[in-house]
């Protein structure tokens, strides 16, 4: 009993951080109506950030925030205005191919600066503490990463129902050619929304390179934790991405009670049956 | 004084618009006056910046404007309200006007001002917009243009779909708006209407002004020839 609790609680953890993996996903999905295929990459590429930031400027993990986040807001600021502008818009096809090929180049690009060998981060003694819950014991890193994720997800939330940022992204979602009429210029905001999409990532990645080993080739992966957070919660829907990426995490840690190398394939399997059930993941907006 | 000089406009290959010349003097009401496919909508897409046409084919005090992005023809104080209220279904009533407000112009139309004018929308402004009646989102869509202050509101098909008593409600704000000094520019299928909001009218056909001239001596078989093309 104690062990199925203890892994439930670390499923949760492991899935608020899969959820923050598909946090951005779901912002461009839902705002600007492209998906990035590249986006488990960029989550790597701020991974090796990290790890150079820290080598470099002797930082902390934890404190490398500092630098990596605006380097990576500056970085999705960039890409979407000088790359992704210029193919969004005109259906799904072009955003996807461009982000595939993006995907491959930054991958190569890694392995050629960085070889093929994983890498992990000097967490510090945050990684080794934990504390205990009467037969439980709870890691402190992994507490900490859900709770970063739950606070980010809270502030999007807060930004998307409650600020002219949010008003112009619901806006620019419903009709992007009446947004412009009422001077949403549409191009500049979505570099920003990418801007912010990058940030998620910026975070996620420190948090990830924390706790798990990463190497070049990692970004697929974390592209397919993402989606499947994302797909199962809805299309569309924030705090679906959370739920849907809590369910991937528990699935993944019960099936690696089962046998210790199956964890992913329980997280896939699971995806799939609950996509049986619900093709439409659990809080899809009503069509319109 | 806002005017369009030997406009032209094309979607790709197709051309809509074909050397259109008209003008829009301070506080006048101008009516635009065709069938479906004359090009009414393309000239107001062309005056707002949502179609690509040359600079000086349209002018606001013989500065060339034409080509400019919507948000900066906005702060110009060039506004328009789309045909079908194209209000926004995420956003409530108020947000779709602090929208506007935020990204508009400073001026005497307020989001304060709009609810003390239309009373009626007060108490449904938390909303979802398009869960309302359909008069009562066409009053929010001129709403949505007023609160960005324009000294130009282009207005087409307000009155579309509505039923009659919801249409004296529109153009009773847009008469308000007038008041306040706003040129208005309307596109409106009926014509006895057209011509009774308005000063001055032009007709359009097929891409082309054929007839303008003030609408209270306006020929009503003149304009019924050049509505048909008959």
């Amino acid at each position: 009993m104690a062990i199925a609790c203890e892994t439930l609680i670390d499923g949760l953890l492991l899935g608020a951080l899969y959820a923050l993996f598909g946090l951005g996903l779901s912002i461009s999905l839902g705002v600007m109506r492209m998906i990035n295929i590249a986006h488990g990459d960029f989550i790597v590429v701020g991974a090796y950030l990290t790890s150079l930031t820290m080598q470099f400027l002797g930082l902390q993990a934890l404190t490398s925030l500092v630098v990596v986040v605006p380097a990576m807001f500056v970085l999705g600021w960039l890409l979407q205005r000088l790359l992704l502008n210029r193919v969004i818009g005109g259906g799904m096809f072009a955003p996807l191919l461009v982000t595939f090929g993006l995907s491959v180049i930054i991958q190569n690009v890694l392995q050629e600066t960085f070889t093929a060998d994983t890498r992990s981060l000097q967490a510090g003694n945050i990684a080794q503490r934990g504390f205990e819950l009467g037969s439980i014991s709870i890691g402190l890193l992994p507490l900490l990463s859900a709770t970063v994720a739950v606070l980010l997800f809270a502030l999007t939330h807060l930004l998307v129902a409650r600020t002219h940022f949010g008003r112009q992204s619901r806006a620019v979602a419903d009709d992007p050619a009446t947004a412009r009429l009422i001077g949403v210029d549409d191009k500049n905001f979505f570099a920003v929304v990418t801007g912010f999409i990058f940030v998620a990532i910026a975070i996620a990645s420190v948090l990830y390179a924390m706790r798990t080993p990463f190497s070049p080739s990692a970004g697929p992966e974390r592209l397919l934790y993402s989606f499947e957070a994302v797909v199962l919660g809805g299309l569309g829907s924030l705090w679906g991405t959370l739920v849907g990426g809590l369910v991937i995490g528990v699935a993944q840690l019960f099936g690696a009670r089962i046998s210790s190398g199956l964890g992913p394939f329980f997280g896939h399997l699971v995806f799939l049956l609950l996509l049986l059930a619900r093709p439409n993941g659990f809080f899809a907006r009503a069509a319109r | 004084m806002l005017r369009t000089e030997g406009l032209g406009a094309c979607y790709g290959l197709f051309q809509a618009l074909f050397d259109v010349s008209i003008h829009v003097g301070p506080s006048e009401v101008v009516a635009l006056i065709g069938s479906n496919g004359a090009g009414k909508s393309t000239l107001f897409r062309s005056i707002v910046g949502s179609v690509r046409v040359d600079p000086h084919s349209v002018r606001l005090n013989d500065v060339p404007i034409g080509g400019d992005s919507e948000r900066r023809l906005l702060n110009r104080g060039i506004v328009m309200v789309p045909e079908g209220r194209r209000l926004f279904p995420s956003l409530s009533v108020l947000e779709n006007l602090q929208l506007a407000a935020r990204n508009g112009r400073q001026g005497q139309w307020t989001i304060a001002r709009l609810f003390d004018e239309l009373a009626v929308l007060r108490p449904l402004s938390k909303r979802p917009a398009t869960s309302l009646s359909g008069g009562q989102q066409q009053l929010v869509a001129v709403g949505r243009a007023l609160v960005a202050n324009p000294s130009y509101l282009l207005c087409d098909e307000v009155s579309l779909g509505l039923s009659p008593l919801a249409v004296t409600d529109v153009y009773a704000l847009l008469r308000k708006a007038r008041a306040g000094g706003t040129s208005i520019v309307l596109v409106e299928h009926n014509v006895n209407r057209a011509l009774s909001e308005s000063d001055r009218f032009y007709c359009m056909q097929k891409g082309r002004v054929v007839l303008e001239g003030n609408s209270g001596t306006a020929d009503r078989a003149q304009v019924a020839q050049a509505y048909f093309g008959v």
